[in-house]
């Protein structure tokens, strides 16, 4: 795995990469890399974030950690096969093999009596130690370091470009669309599947939809965020959005919002602090976001039931 | 006339086990029928088969002597209450306003129209004033009605409804029976999943008894005999003879619900 | 011993100990706690090292051991809170901790030999240069390490075997007896931290999860009876393992990969051919009793159409392709075959009952 630049060592922006006196929040418009990066943590949050909610509410929560973990082997026969190293041509694998891992989970659970816990955790190691094993296999290759495991393992914020961004947004952007076009049937599919097959909706076609469309969001967090932090990318926004509304457009508004925000915030602190990679980052700012809506969102908030519960005491006392 | 609901020869099997063996039910239009058996009679996966949720080995469902998948505008489905998340972040009134999805087409939204029908049908159901409620602060009760009410906009002429009855208070229940009535008076045809036998004679009109095969099936005070209940319910069951529900003592529900569990 | 038959020993060594409460694990539906389990420890070691500022400090163990249970700690009251479902709770609290952890990693340990990877994916193949002295012994440190926690699981499970089988199955009835599920829990959970801690150091973190949950998940589709299915696990993961490092001798790919993917393929085989409950084997009995099913089918439909007036119209041959909804073929060979063993008789078009056949109608539907 040597070659790679290690996304852990410190300063990955230079030891002072917006020169003196130059405030973060201004580079975010004058510094190439750092716009870059901010604008792709930003799209991730979103997508992820309006998939996640659905992810959530169908109890799928670590369908996606299993499923981006399982994406090695797919990047790693995708750049043996091809020879190329172009962010598409990989994120195609990764889509693939995460896809199929998806589908063996719904088999194992389906045709056995494997519970789903044992399913996600078995695939995710499987296909991950079969990556693993296709990875070892290229590093025989000339130029096979760069398949890059450690930017698959932890994600590469900082080395992102243009033409990465445009493949995210390539991704994401349909993504996105689909949600809105098959909103109703999405939102139904999610409270109530058997109802809304009586009313002639295809749901098996409906389902696997969906979970593609979260396959997409994983690959376009994989280069970002990379694989172990990819579950929270999806499931911390909506957690932490459910506890403000009742209603879920508004949720999957705010799941955006949060994702976005955590994305810009997580990269300004990013570029700004010593030693801290992009991903880590956008998820310890997730979790403030989720931490701080749990305990404090009106009605459903910790702290708010607790103060409620004194209330009720308090008198009879 | 053609009956509004006929299902024939249907057969049922989980892994190669029987759930349910050719089984015939026939409702004209216009009954209120009762679907009653012990627990793993196989009523859900009766009404479930016949609704295409479940696939059967044989057998198939007419509405209106034409197959199921032509007629499913006609058909409205009342799932268990317990079969969705309540804590789903949703209100009272988007809830009612999927009835209305199957008949929007892919990609239209529900609008002004949508909203007036599930309004109504939530005013029909007494639950007009919790319209934006979030659906996880209802009762069970409140909850039951939710989904009639759901079921209601999609102004059906065969409504199937699994439990209704199932854990409501006595209001809904009032208020369940009464919407029966009304649709029976409007000419529809409502099939139910029901568990207290005490009340099949004061609520409906026809009966399906079924225990994996189907024991009998017509109008209630041809087939609701002590001898079909004795074939549905094996010896374990005590039967009062028909006494209307509110007379009936508190000791003999409970050997009801001894026997049915 | 030479280092390859080292590698094998510690690898089989670790995959019993693995195995054993992995079982559990997937008993209990939480297997995925392994995949927490095993990330999070990464922040225990880190922080450990910085109050003993030495990386063979034992305190590193013990650091990463209690982040183990804390982490599901920290799940459980997320998940407790009735406002996220356990599963969010996992997702969103490993990677917060994980995150931590690879933050405090490059802020202040990036001069230290505290490889991110190597914790994460192991390098079995170095385990053997890695030596500690025991009573006079040169064994590999890994060797001892997963020595250790197997002698302690096998003592916590033979010790606590009651209560685990008890919890595991009916936690309810285990709480009404006495018996204290939360406490059993946190023991289990210990058990399985001490475990990761111990043979992630070899095999890494991914592996970990393999190694406890894929072989119990094989035994899982091979008994109905819990010490078969202890004993099961040790031995796939034990024979998941040497498959795993020959295929990486011969094919020259990394160990703990082939490994992992051994453990697939041992739970692949169980999953097909598994006697009774595999795919192949419900397959051939459904292919079996296709036909036996059918005839009763056909039985059963006759028996309540017999005598109807409508009878003669429901017991032909064609109504069972229209109403039954069987192809002609099928419907042909069916009663071909219910002919031939004598339950029912072809009269023109009209098919009867023999008495038999009324026999076996009556017989199935009291099934």
């Amino acid at each position: 795995m040597g070659g790679l630049e290690d996304p852990l060592s410190p300063g990955q922006f230079g030891s002072d990469p917006f020169g003196k006196g130059m405030e973060p929040l201004t580079a975010l418009f004058t510094d190439y890399t750092l716009r870059t990066v901010a604008l792709g943590a930003a799209l991730l949050g979103v997508v992820s974030g309006v998939l996640g909610c659905f992810a959530v509410l169908r109890r799928q929560a670590l369908l996606g950690d299993a499923m981006s973990h399982a994406a090695l082997p797919g990047i790693a026969l995708a750049f043996w096969l091809t020879g190329q190293r172009h962010p598409l041509v990989l994120l195609i694998g990764a889509t693939v093999a995460a896809w199929l891992a998806a589908l063996l989970i719904l088999g194992i659970t389906r045709a056995s009596r494997v519970k789903e816990d044992s399913a996600l955790a078995m695939t995710l190691a499987v296909f991950f130690g079969f990556g693993l094993v296709l990875l070892s296999a290229l590093q025989k290759h000339p130029d096979a370091a760069q398949a890059g495991l450690k930017t698959f393992l932890f994600g590469q914020a900082a080395a992102l470009v243009e033409e990465d961004l445009l493949v995210m947004a390539l991704l994401g952007v349909p993504a996105l669309l689909c949600v809105v076009l098959l909103w109703k049937q999405f939102k139904l599919l999610s409270f109530d599947p058997e109802y809304a097959a009586s009313l002639g909706m295809p749901t098996a076609f409906l389902s696997v939809l969906l979970t593609s469309l979260m396959v997409l969001a994983i690959a376009t967090g994989l280069q970002t965020v990379g694989v172990v932090l990819m579950s929270a990318m999806l499931v911390a926004p909506a957690a932490a959005a459910r506890q403000w509304t009742n209603r879920l457009s508004a949720m999957v508004l705010l799941a955006a919002g949060f994702g976005a925000g955590a994305g810009v915030v997580g990269a300004v602190i990013s570029a700004t602090a010593r030693g801290v990679s992009t991903g880590p980052a956008v998820v310890l700012c997730l979790t403030a976001i989720t931490l701080v809506s749990l305990l404090l969102a009106p009605q459903r908030g910790l702290l708010w039931s607790v103060w409620r519960r004194r209330q009720l005491i308090a008198p009879m006392e | 006339m053609l009956p509004a609901l006929e299902i024939t020869d249907l057969t049922v099997a989980y892994h190669d086990r029987p759930v349910l063996w050719d089984v015939d039910v026939r409702a004209p239009a216009g009954v209120l029928m009762a679907i009653v058996g012990p627990n793993g009679a196989g009523k859900t996966t009766l009404i479930k088969a016949a609704l295409g949720l479940v696939r059967p080995a044989a057998g198939q469902t007419l509405i209106f002597g034409r197959p199921y998948a032509e007629q499913r505008r006609l058909v409205a489905y009342v799932p268990q209450r317990g079969s969705v998340d309540w804590d789903f972040p949703t209100t009272v009134l988007d809830v009612v306003m999927m009835g209305r999805y199957g008949n929007l087409g892919w990609f239209r939204r529900p609008g002004a129209r949508e909203r007036a029908l599930a309004l109504a049908a939530l005013e029909q159901v007494r639950m007009a004033e919790f319209a934006h409620r979030q659906i996880s602060q209802l009762s069970g009760g409140q909850q039951q009605r939710v989904f009639l009410a759901r079921a209601l906009v999609q102004d059906a002429q065969i409504y199937i409804m699994d439990e209704p009855f199932q854990g409501v208070d006595a209001v809904t229940e009032r208020a369940i029976v009464a919407l029966l009535r009304d649709l029976r008076t409007r000419g529809r045809t409502v099939v139910v999943v029901h568990h207290d036998l005490q009340t099949v004679p004061e609520y409906f009109d026809w009966v399906t008894l079924i225990n994996v095969r189907r024991i009998a099936s017509g109008p209630v005070r041809e087939v609701f005999t002590e001898a079909n209940l004795r074939a549905t319910y094996g010896g374990r069951i005590a039967f009062p003879g028909p006494v209307s529900a509110d007379r009936l003592s508190e000791a003999q529900e409970q050997t009801l619900s001894t026997a049915t569990d | 011993m030479s280092p390859e038959l080292e590698v094998q020993l510690i690898a089989v060594i670790v995959a019993a100990a693995c195995a054993l409460p992995g079982v559990f694990l997937v008993l209990r539906r939480m297997a995925m706690l392994s995949d927490a389990i095993s990330h999070t420890v990464l922040l225990g070691i880190v922080l450990a090292y910085f109050v003993s500022g030495a990386l063979g400090s034992p305190l590193l163990f013990v650091g990463a051991v209690a982040m183990g249970v804390i982490t599901v700690a920290l799940v459980e009251l997320v998940g407790g809170s009735g406002l996220v479902r356990e599963d969010a709770a996992i997702g969103i609290v490993f990677p917060a901790l994980f995150s931590i952890a690879v933050i405090l990693i490059s802020r202040y340990a990036g001069n230290v030999h505290l490889d991110l990877d190597s914790v994460l994916l192991g390098e079995l193949i170095f385990a053997p240069f890695d030596r500690v002295t025991l009573l006079g012994l040169d064994v590999p440190r890994a060797l001892l390490i997963g020595a250790v926690s197997l002698a302690i699981n096998l003592a916590l499970i033979g010790l606590f075997y009651k209560e685990l089988k008890l919890t595991s199955f009916d936690p309810g009835l285990a709480a009404a007896l006495g018996f204290a599920p939360t406490l059993v829990n946190y023991g289990l959970m210990t058990m399985v931290s001490v475990t990761a801690v111990g043979a992630f150091d070899a095999v890494g973190s991914i592996l970990v999860i393999a190694l406890l949950v894929a072989p119990p998940a094989a035994a899982y589709l091979l008994t109905d009876r819990l010490p078969v299915m202890l004993l099961l696990s040790v031995l796939i993961g034990a024979a998941s393992t040497i498959a795993g490092y020959w295929t990486a001798y011969w094919l020259d790919v990394s160990v703990g990969g082939a490994m992992a993917s051994m453990t697939g393929v041992a739970f692949g085989l169980s999953l097909l051919f598994a006697p009774g409950r595999g795919l192949v084997a419900g397959a051939a009995r459904r292919a079996r009793q296709r036909w036996e099913f059918a005839q009763q089918m056909l039985a059963l439909h006759l028996l309540n159409h017999e005598g109807a007036a409508e009878a003669s119209e429901e017991c032909s041959l064609r109504h069972l392709s229209s109403d039954l909804r069987w192809r002609a073929d099928f419907a042909e060979e069916v009663v071909r075959r219910a002919e031939r063993g004598g339950l029912v008789r072809r009269a023109g078009p009209v098919l009867t009952l023999t008495e038999r056949g009324r026999q076996a109608a009556q017989e199935a539907s009291l099934r």
